[in-house]
């Protein structure tokens, strides 16, 4: 193709998510050479790796135009019940003093269980008793955060952070392989199998065709309550496990862990292209979408802007990738 | 006459990968019916929402009364005297008639100036002095959700007419009207005429468009054939210039002595768990029989299909298939059981607005014949999906750049192809076609038919809900009338006549 202006304008356009994470990069590392390392991108991807994991869990929830206020509480549970279990026994303040070591995966197993549990009650609460997601889910953030609070304060630990974690379990946030780091691997795993369900699955294509018609959908013989269900419970294991990596990287726990990350993960899903009203969503945007507001809180940070300009530059992001969007799509049709 | 009322002048719009309107010029006298008319994707529906100020035409001219204009949004085109029937309803499901008929100009009252609340009596009393105009006969209070798809037709050509248009643009109106209800609106624009309104009016039936129109403009594959007067010219003509070759017959011959097998599909007493919707209705389709349906508006011939087909609940009656009761709780059972379901109301329940051509052929096919799209034990086999699916828009002729491109992004017609092509491909035993021919060409509908006579002729069991007459008759065996969601009478489709079905669909 012929590299006229209005073609490179088209282009620019047409992957406007990737030059603007690129441009992002380009003008951190003008004000700032020292930006350009490996040790500040292996931070920022570190500190993307849970954020991603959550979001993508959000992903399935748009993509059948759902709502899903749950997922911050829910990755807190995850993280203070992976941690009570995760600790080592020479530890002197444990949760549960008599457990013995568990074996790494047995938390995390365990985490991932109650995350999907939490996004089962979320789909057939919307799905089945038809509450609308929003109400449905702030519902079960409440009753999430209430009994996380309660496990939290239970004695002899009475809502004390939780630490000392096991080896294994720390190697999950901290350690690495081959000189990557594991949080990164996993969530690179995650990612590369929630794009191969998407693309390649019949369950992942009629996740679309829920979000884009449900009547349509329920016509061609799809199971739609069956397939809310699924996404919903879907998105909660993988805050599960967002919560499992946020206590392993940060290598404690408590109660108020994840508050805010749905809001968060939906911003970050938002700019990735994915519409609030359902059927439209893919994982290179919402990876995209992940990187740039983790770029610009490490960015920011990195060169010495106070975190509160962060928030400004995050809202102004999210409302311009939206404008642009609805004007992106407008000329389509 | 004097300067026409509407002149287009050398209008061109392209969208990506298609060409839709290509050098286009024509003229609407005041007070005239001009039709306009082509294949499925001729660009009839892009010409439209040029003059509606929907799209930018990217050359080319509209003159409106003698002064240039291109309107930029709908707005500007409804404040210079244009309105607009889409071709898609355009219906707020939850809101009721009245708020649908004025919105964006619901009156209000003042209370306390600035402060203002909405003038429920003045919009109750202006809604019903507008139905009387049209003689309409619908409540004003009714929730939209509540009403038939032809009813919702008629609201759209009330709302229409309601902003007092000099030009009023109708897209495909009869396309899911009964012909009694078509009546209404041919007297309705006979009224409009009278008073110098013109209209330019989209249509695929031809004996509509002889009979209500003066001139035609005809356009094949965005390029413009000509403009005639209606007075010279015949509908084979009409018919060659569109398709651009010679159609002699419109249906496919009857097979000359059809067998019939055994009895594919019974039903019998069944019952709507729905009050007032359909009750006691029994009858059934043979191997190879094309069973029509016929009825007016409120006939509950959807709700009966959709019924058989698990999407609504019933409440007494059974259903055999070859012979054995089943019970069919949900689409997903029908499909088990090899039917199929093309609906009415093709922008609601048929189309997956947001997704693609091959996307919206396999919905159905993928997971109710996935061995086939297996690749492993996980995955699917996306190139035998993209085969299958070229194939299938291929042999149903679909216009469209490519077989990736987002089905809402055709024309109306074409959506209609693939969604036929979507249960085409699951090759049931006995498909459901629920107004099949809705919004389809002259020459497509041909193809249609013959598909359903090849369909037949392999033993298979078509039920066909249709409001078009000639379709009911030149395709059926038999044909079951419908009326108020009564059954009145189950006839031979060789030796029906009009009035026969008319008189069976009105004897309750
Ligand atoms: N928004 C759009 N984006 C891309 N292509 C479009 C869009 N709208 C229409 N087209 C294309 O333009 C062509 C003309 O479409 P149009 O809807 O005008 O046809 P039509 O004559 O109204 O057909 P029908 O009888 O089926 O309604 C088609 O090939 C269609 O695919
Ligand atoms: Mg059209």
């Amino acid at each position: 193709m012929e590299l006229t202006q209005s073609n490179i304008k088209k282009i620019l356009m047409d992957n406007l998510l990737y030059v603007v994470l690129l441009f992002m990069f380009v003008i951190l590392i003008i004000i700032s050479p020292a930006f350009l390392s490996w040790i500040v991108i292996r931070d920022i991807l570190m500190q993307s790796s849970t954020r991603l994991i959550i979001a993508l869990g959000c992903m399935f929830i748009l993509i059948v135009a759902g709502a899903d206020l749950s997922g911050g509480r829910v990755v807190g549970l995850a993280a203070v019940i992976a941690g009570s279990l995760a600790q080592s026994s020479t530890f002197y303040n444990k949760f549960f003093p008599m457990l013995p070591e568990l074996p790494v995966i047995v938390p995390v197993l365990i985490a991932i269980g109650i995350g999907l549990l939490a996004g089962f009650l979320n789909g057939i609460i919307v799905a089945k008793l038809e509450v609308n997601p929003f109400i449905a889910t702030l519902g079960i953030a409440l009753v999430v955060y209430g009994f996380n609070c309660l496990y939290f304060n239970l004695p002899p630990n009475n809502s004390q952070p939780l630490g000392g974690f096991t080896k294994g379990f720390s190697a999950l946030g901290g350690g690495a392989t081959l000189g990557i780091p594991n949080i990164i691997i996993i969530a690179a795993v995650c990612t590369i199998i929630v794009y191969l369900f998407q693309r390649k699955t019949c369950l992942g294509k009629e996740l679309f065709a829920v979000g884009g018609s449900k009547d349509a959908a329920r016509v061609s013989g799809i199971n739609v309550e069956k397939i809310l269900v699924l996404a919903y419970s879907l998105a909660g294991a993988l805050y599960g496990l967002g919560g499992v990596l946020e206590a392993a990287r940060t290598g404690s726990a408590t109660s108020t862990y994840g508050a805010g990350y749905e809001m968060d993960a939906i911003a970050s899903c938002v700019v990735g292209g994915c519409s609030l009203m359902g059927g439209v969503g893919s994982v290179p945007g919402v990876v995209v979408g992940v990187l740039i507001f983790n770029v610009i809180s490490y960015g920011l940070t990195f060169i010495g802007i106070s975190s509160y300009w962060q928030n400004v530059f995050k809202g102004v992001i999210i409302i311009c990738a939206v404008a642009l969007d609805v004007r992106k799509n407008r000329k389509k049709n | 006459m004097g300067t026409p009322l509407l002149k287009i002048n050398h209008i061109s719009k392209s969208f990506p990968g298609v060409k839709a309107l290509d050098d286009i010029s024509f003229s609407v006298e005041k007070g005239r019916v001009h039709a306009v008319m082509g294949e499925n994707g001729a660009g009839k529906s892009t010409l439209m929402k040029c003059i509606f100020g929907l799209y930018h035409p990217d050359e080319g001219d509209i003159i409106l009364y003698g002064n240039k204009c291109l309107f930029s949004n709908t707005r500007q085109a409804l404040d210079n005297g244009i309105s607009m029937i889409h071709q898609e309803l355009q219906n707020v499901p939850s809101q009721n008639v009245m708020e649908n008929i004025w919105i964006g100009r619901i009156p209000y009252k003042k209370v306390i100036s600035p402060l203002r609340i909405t003038d429920e009596d003045k919009m109750y009393k202006d809604t019903l002095a507008l139905f009387d105009k049209l003689n309409l006969d619908i409540d004003p209070k009714k929730a939209v959700k509540d009403l038939s798809v032809s009813t919702c037709q008629l609201l759209e050509i009330a709302r229409a007419v309601s902003y007092n248009a000099k030009l009023i643009i109708m897209d495909e109106p009869t396309s899911s009207l009964t012909d009694k209800e078509a009546a209404i609106l041919f007297s309705i624009i006979d009224m409009l005429i009278k008073s110098g309104v013109s209209i330019l009016y989209i249509s695929h039936k031809i004996e509509e468009v002889m009979q209500i129109s003066n001139e035609v403009t005809i356009l094949r594959d965005g390029t413009l054939v000509g403009t005639y007067k209606i007075k010279d010219i015949d509908s084979d003509f009409l018919i060659r210039s569109m398709v651009g070759r010679e159609l002699t017959n419109r249906f496919p011959q009857r097979p000359q002595n059809p067998h019939l097998g055994d009895v594919m599909l019974k039903v019998s007493h069944l019952e709507s768990a729905v009050p007032g919707s359909f009750s006691d209705i029994s009858f059934d389709v043979k191997r190879g029989e094309i069973l029509g349906i016929g009825g007016l508006v409120g006939a509950q011939r959807t709700e009966l299909m959709e019924s058989v087909f698990g999407l609504r609940p019933v409440k007494n009656g059974t259903i055999e298939i070859n012979g054995e009761p089943v019970t069919i709780k949900s689409s997903g059972d029908a499909i088990k059981k090899k039917m199929g379901l093309l609906t009415e109301e093709r922008a609601r329940t048929g189309i997956l607005g947001k997704l693609s051509i091959t996307d919206n052929m396999l919905v159905v096919n993928q997971r109710y014949n996935l061995p086939r799209y297996r690749k492993n034990l996980i995955f699917l086999n996306n190139t035998l999906r993209k085969s299958d699916s070229r194939e299938y828009t291929k042999d149903l002729s679909v216009k469209t750049p490519s077989i990736d491109t987002q089905i809402s992004s055709l024309s109306g017609g074409n959506q209609q192809k693939v969604l036929l092509g979507r249960w085409l491909m699951l090759n049931p035993d006995i498909l459901i076609l629920d107004e099949p021919t809705r919004g389809i060409d002259v020459g497509a509908k041909y193809e249609i038919y013959l598909i359903m006579r090849k369909l037949t002729s392999q033993g298979k069991s078509i039920i066909m809900i249709s409001s078009e007459m000639p379709e009911l008759m030149g395709m059926s065996d038999r044909i079951m009338v419908m009326c108020e969601g009564h059954l009145s009478g189950i006839i031979d489709g060789k030796t029906a006549t009009d009035e026969e079905i008319m008189k069976l669909a009105s004897s309750y």
